[in-house]
């Protein structure tokens, strides 16, 4: 099998190993690319992962959407292409314009890494395409800045078209409606703070990720198999 | 080529030496003994130059030097089969099997961390880190103790939070999980809080790389941070000195500040470069910067090294010669290389956007066999110093510093006050010993890797998959626990410290794995009071004996000596890091949680003595008395078989079922070894053969509780290894019921366990 998901990596990524790891260990192929690539030709689908990209100290994500392969990404999901981010992921697509809304510091101005409980609040995404809204998961979070915020219309207008894909049970981080992560109109981005790639095996805890990556992965293959019969290259 | 060098004095009469060094007080300034600028003197034929005198100044530095500790740490056992690099290097490396080793090191950051919390805390992690990755080893986990005044006290608050908030930043960002540690809270530490930093790493067996320079006409590479003006002095002046009053706002320019991201990077490039083998030898700038790294490097190969001290990059113009060479600027490393690797080094370089310079040529030997460390002010400058490369690095003067047992020794050890002590509330007591670490580890990336099987708090140690970035997953696992106990070694060092190697084993042994090796961090007070000395020599007896009768090997280890505040001395504090090995885990081990319907077995010896718990201490201001004296013979014996009983529970295809959860009995004793048990399952317990409050405090560590259906099965097995072990209650219900002593509701004992920290920080975190 070809490896079709391209797994972003900046110089401050940190989580590129794991949503490797998670992503092959449920049969599918990912290969890490660097954050200079101007194409990402032969890629189907996309994960931007965990970390601090280019280090955040300015407000996350902020720089990395400059990063050459940022137009690559944003012409792949204009196509339909999948693209999830996940935690700094999320922060990226926000910052590029890719997501609505943005993420700001935990509403206790502490970073917060433990395992919480989200609710699947919609199904219209890649990334839940195969899992029934009302799901329960055990996921990890990890992060400082997590807090979901976006002004009043683009609220209503997330939730009313169930754009909302998860949601805390308990917010860890003060976010607007206790949103954990959204998507985009057509349902192909997706950005969540959560990791699901940390859930992948009940020995470290949960599996609670596994179907989540895996209705992403199989959201990428169908895009691929669209490609072929449309002839797009 | 000019040289600017001191009158020659080699035939000079000793009177006029003396006469010299009374009349010179450079050195004095730079920490130096008088003593030990005569060496120099002896060393070099004549008198330093300024460079070279800033240069010994550090590299002699207690710090840098072990100057008073190394006599002592000699008896430490060092030696097994699978141990490839004992102490003395950058970090210790052991074998792990299937082509996989792992590095190991600890190190304390304390007078930085009191002087500037986040920073002293978050360069400490950024410095062990790179002891770790200059092996060839990836870092994938990090833990750390900390010691801290009492949660009640304001400034000790304000030191807590900084210190957790700069492990975080500096750790979480750089992308390696923080695991565990522990949290100590005591007076003594008030004005001289402990932060120590362990770290351990991964590698496949042949990326091991030393940190030594060979090969005349090899290139030195300064990679990473320009150098600046942070952290002159801070191995000499700032760690190698007790503080006085009010003196540590005056300090604060020599503690250096941290950047992960140029760290992260450096890791990266690293790594990289020893993966393509562009590397002959690389040592991490931490203490003592570039003099530390081109001395030791030229040392420990063998060699000679001539650095252009005005190719260094630089922060500000108009720093000195001394100021480049003994800056403590973070994130730099120097890496030795061939000529014909430049090309390639400085593409990987680019590609991480690390900033790479020559600055050094490996030189030969002289006639007499000896490398010389020379500092050139420019290619072909002037020689700003010119000394036996050797000297800097292993002849420091070595100190046997005088010892003296305190005066009221006996008064110390006398457990009868503890022991006699009554309490009119037993519940409220072990209630209010609770203390929930979560608000420190919640705030640290604990799951990087994907690795963590057992996060903190979780169990008696922390477990993780042995995997990596570049290391094949098995299905084997790493155990990791750091301990200490002062209020043991402060009555009695040497028993204390037993113990404390004791309870590591024990902890690691509980998550089934089998200790493999240790690592200390040997914090003490001002070696110049002999009693100091004394509990120094003490403690390093104890954990000579208990490494040797558990044959686990030190594999390396740090001392931090003048921890003192306003004359006053910190408890010894030798704390403790054991790393063990699990071969196979198919399922997730049992924990600290139980099950409704388990019944609940006191395995080990039972002990009814209070002295040197923290039930007398803190609660009720009791110091004297000693804890049980470990019985060495039958605690490796209880070790093998609780490792052995929950080793089948993760290995085995069906799981015998026989533990269902463990908790090792320590700090707090059984008491509160019962309530975590009851918190982190949520059900409660009623135990029935508790003797009286002494034995519900006691701290003696020979002992783990083990929740099980089949109780009779797991007795006669113990017994089987000539262990004492024994009913003593049933698991269920929403109390926690020990008759005659303790009686109450789980929910109220949740919310002081997991409140504690939080209330007492509340105000911090609302600031």
């Amino acid at each position: 099998m070809n490896e079709n998901i391209a797994i972003i990596r900046f110089p401050g990524s940190n989580c590129e190993f794991d949503v490797e790891e998670a992503i092959n260990r449920i049969g599918a192929h990912a290969r890490i690319v660097w954050h200079h690539e101007h194409d990402l030709e032969g890629f189907d689908g996309v994960i931007i992962p965990g970390g601090f990209a280019h280090g955040d100290y300015l407000r996350c994500g902020a720089i990395a959407r400059f990063s050459p392969v940022m137009e690559a990404v944003a012409s792949l999901a204009e196509l339909g292409g999948p693209v999830l981010g996940i935690c700094n992921g999320f922060q990226v697509l926000t910052e590029a314009g890719l997501l609505p809304g943005a993420l700001m510091r935990n509403a206790g101005m502490r970073f917060v890494c433990e395992t919480v409980t989200v609710e699947v609040a919609s199904n219209r995404s890649a990334l839940t395409a195969e899992v029934a809204a009302g799901t329960r998961l055990r996921l990890p979070v990890n992060h400082g800045e997590g807090n979901y915020i976006c002004d009043a219309e683009t609220l209503s207008e997330i939730e009313s078209s169930g754009q909302v894909v998860l949601r805390y049970a308990n917010n860890p981080n003060g976010s607007l409606n206790d949103i954990a992560g959204i998507t985009n109109r057509t349902g192909n981005i997706v950005g969540l703070m959560p990791h699901p790639e940390r859930a992948f095996d009940l020995v470290v805890g949960s599996a609670d990720g596994v179907p989540l990556l895996r209705s992403f992965v199989h959201s990428v293959e169908a895009f691929a198999k669209c490609r072929v019969v449309v002839g797009q290259v | 080529m000019s040289r600017r060098r001191g009158p020659g004095i080699g035939q000079m009469p000793l009177t006029d030496i003396t006469q010299l060094i009374s009349d010179d007080r450079r050195h004095l300034p730079l920490g130096l003994l008088d003593e030990e600028y005569r060496s120099i003197i002896e060393i070099l034929g004549r008198v330093p130059s300024d460079v070279e005198l800033a240069m010994y100044s550090v590299m002699w530095s207690e710090h840098c030097s072990y100057k008073s500790s190394r006599i002592h740490l000699g008896r430490l056992p060092t030696k097994a089969k699978h141990v490839l690099v004992g102490p003395g290097e950058n970090a210790g490396v052991i074998d792990v099997g299937d082509g996989v080793a792992v590095a190991l090191r600890i190190e304390s950051h304390n007078h930085p961390s009191f002087i500037e919390p986040y920073q002293g805390a978050a360069t400490g992690v950024g410095g062990i880190l790179r002891d770790i990755f200059t092996m060839g080893a990836r870092p994938i986990a990090l833990m750390d103790p900390l010691f801290v005044g009492p949660l009640e006290d304001a400034h000790s608050r304000y030191l807590l939070d900084g210190i957790v908030r700069g492990i975080g930043g500096y750790g979480n960002s750089v992308g390696v999980p923080t695991v565990g540690g522990q949290i100590t809270f005591d007076r003594s530490y008030e004005r001289n809080p402990l932060v120590n930093v362990f770290c351990l790493g991964v590698l496949p067996v042949d990326r091991l790389v030393l940190g030594q320079a060979s090969g005349a006409g090899n290139l030195c590479v300064l990679l990473g941070s320009r150098t600046g003006r942070d952290g002159i002095g801070g191995v000499s002046v700032l760690a190698s000195a007790g503080f006085r009053d009010d003196e540590g706002g005056s300090k604060r320019p020599s503690v250096q500040v941290g950047d992960p991201y140029e760290e992260k990077r450096l890791i990266e490039a690293c790594l990289e470069l020893l993966d393509a083998k562009l590397v002959v030898g690389i040592q991490d700038l931490g203490g003592a910067g570039l003099a530390c790294a081109t001395s030791e490097t030229a040392a420990r190969g063998g060699v000679g090294m001539d650095v252009d001290v005005r190719a260094v990059p630089r922060r500000e113009p108009g720093m000195s010669a001394i100021e480049v060479m003994t800056s403590e600027s973070q994130e730099r490393m120097l890496a030795i290389i061939t000529p014909s690797a430049v090309d390639q080094v400085l593409e990987v370089c680019r590609r991480w956007e690390i900033e790479a310079t020559i600055v050094a040529t490996v030189t030969g030997v002289d006639e007499n066999g000896i490398g010389h460390l020379r500092v050139l002010d420019g290619p072909g400058g002037a020689v700003l110093a010119d000394v036996p490369a050797k000297s800097l690095a292993d002849d420091a003067p070595l100190y046997d510093r005088p010892m003296v047992a305190p005066p009221d020794l006996a008064e110390r050890l006398d457990g009868g006050l503890a022991n006699a002590l009554v309490s009119p509330d037993y519940s409220e007591d072990l209630a209010s010993m609770l203390v929930d670490p979560a608000w420190i580890y919640r705030q640290y990336d604990h799951q990087l890797f994907v690795n963590t099987i057992f996060a903190p708090g979780e169990a008696d140690a922390t477990l993780l998959r042995l995997a990596g970035p570049g290391i094949e997953r098995s299905q084997k696992g790493l155990a990791m626990s750091s301990d200490a106990n002062p209020a043991w070694c402060a009555t009695d060092p040497r028993r204390g410290t037993r113990a404390t190697v004791a309870e590591s084993a024990l902890n690691v042994s509980a998550t089934g794995a089998t200790p493999l090796a240790l690592v200390n961090c040997l914090n003490f007070g001002n070696p110049e009071h002999p009693q100091v000395m004394w509990e120094l020599s003490e403690s390093i007896d104890g954990m000579a004996e208990a490494c040797d009768a558990l044959a686990i090997p030190v594999v390396g280890g740090n001392v931090s000596f003048y921890n003192e505040s306003a004359g006053r001395d910190i408890d010894p504090t030798p704390t403790v890091a054991v790393i063990g090995l699990i071969d196979i885990i198919k399922h997730r081990p049992p924990s600290i949680g139980w099950r409704d319907g388990d019944f609940v077995v006191l395995l080990g010896e039972r002990s009814a003595n209070a002295a040197g718990s923290r039930w007398a201490r803190d609660l009720h201001g009791i110091r004297s008395g000693q804890i049980d004296e470990v019985n060495l013979v039958i605690h490796r014996a209880l070790c093998e078989f609780v490792s052995a009983c929950v080793r089948d529970e993760a290995a085995l295809e069906i799981a015998p079922d026989l533990v269902h959860g463990l908790h090792t009995i320590g700090d707090g004793g059984l008491g509160v070894a019962l309530a975590e048990m009851c918190i982190a399952s949520g059900i409660g317990c009623a135990v029935d053969q508790i003797v009286d409050h002494r034995e519900l405090f006691s701290e003696s560590v020979s002992r783990v509780l083990v929740a099980t259906l089949c109780p009779t099965e797991l007795i006669s097995a113990a017994r089987a290894k000539g262990l004492r072990a024994m009913e003593i209650g049933t698991v269920g219900g929403d109390r926690l019921i020990v008759s005659d002593l303790v009686d109450l509701k789980l929910e109220d004992l949740g919310a002081r366990f997991h409140d504690r920290i939080d209330e007492a920080l509340g105000e911090v975190a609302s600031h």
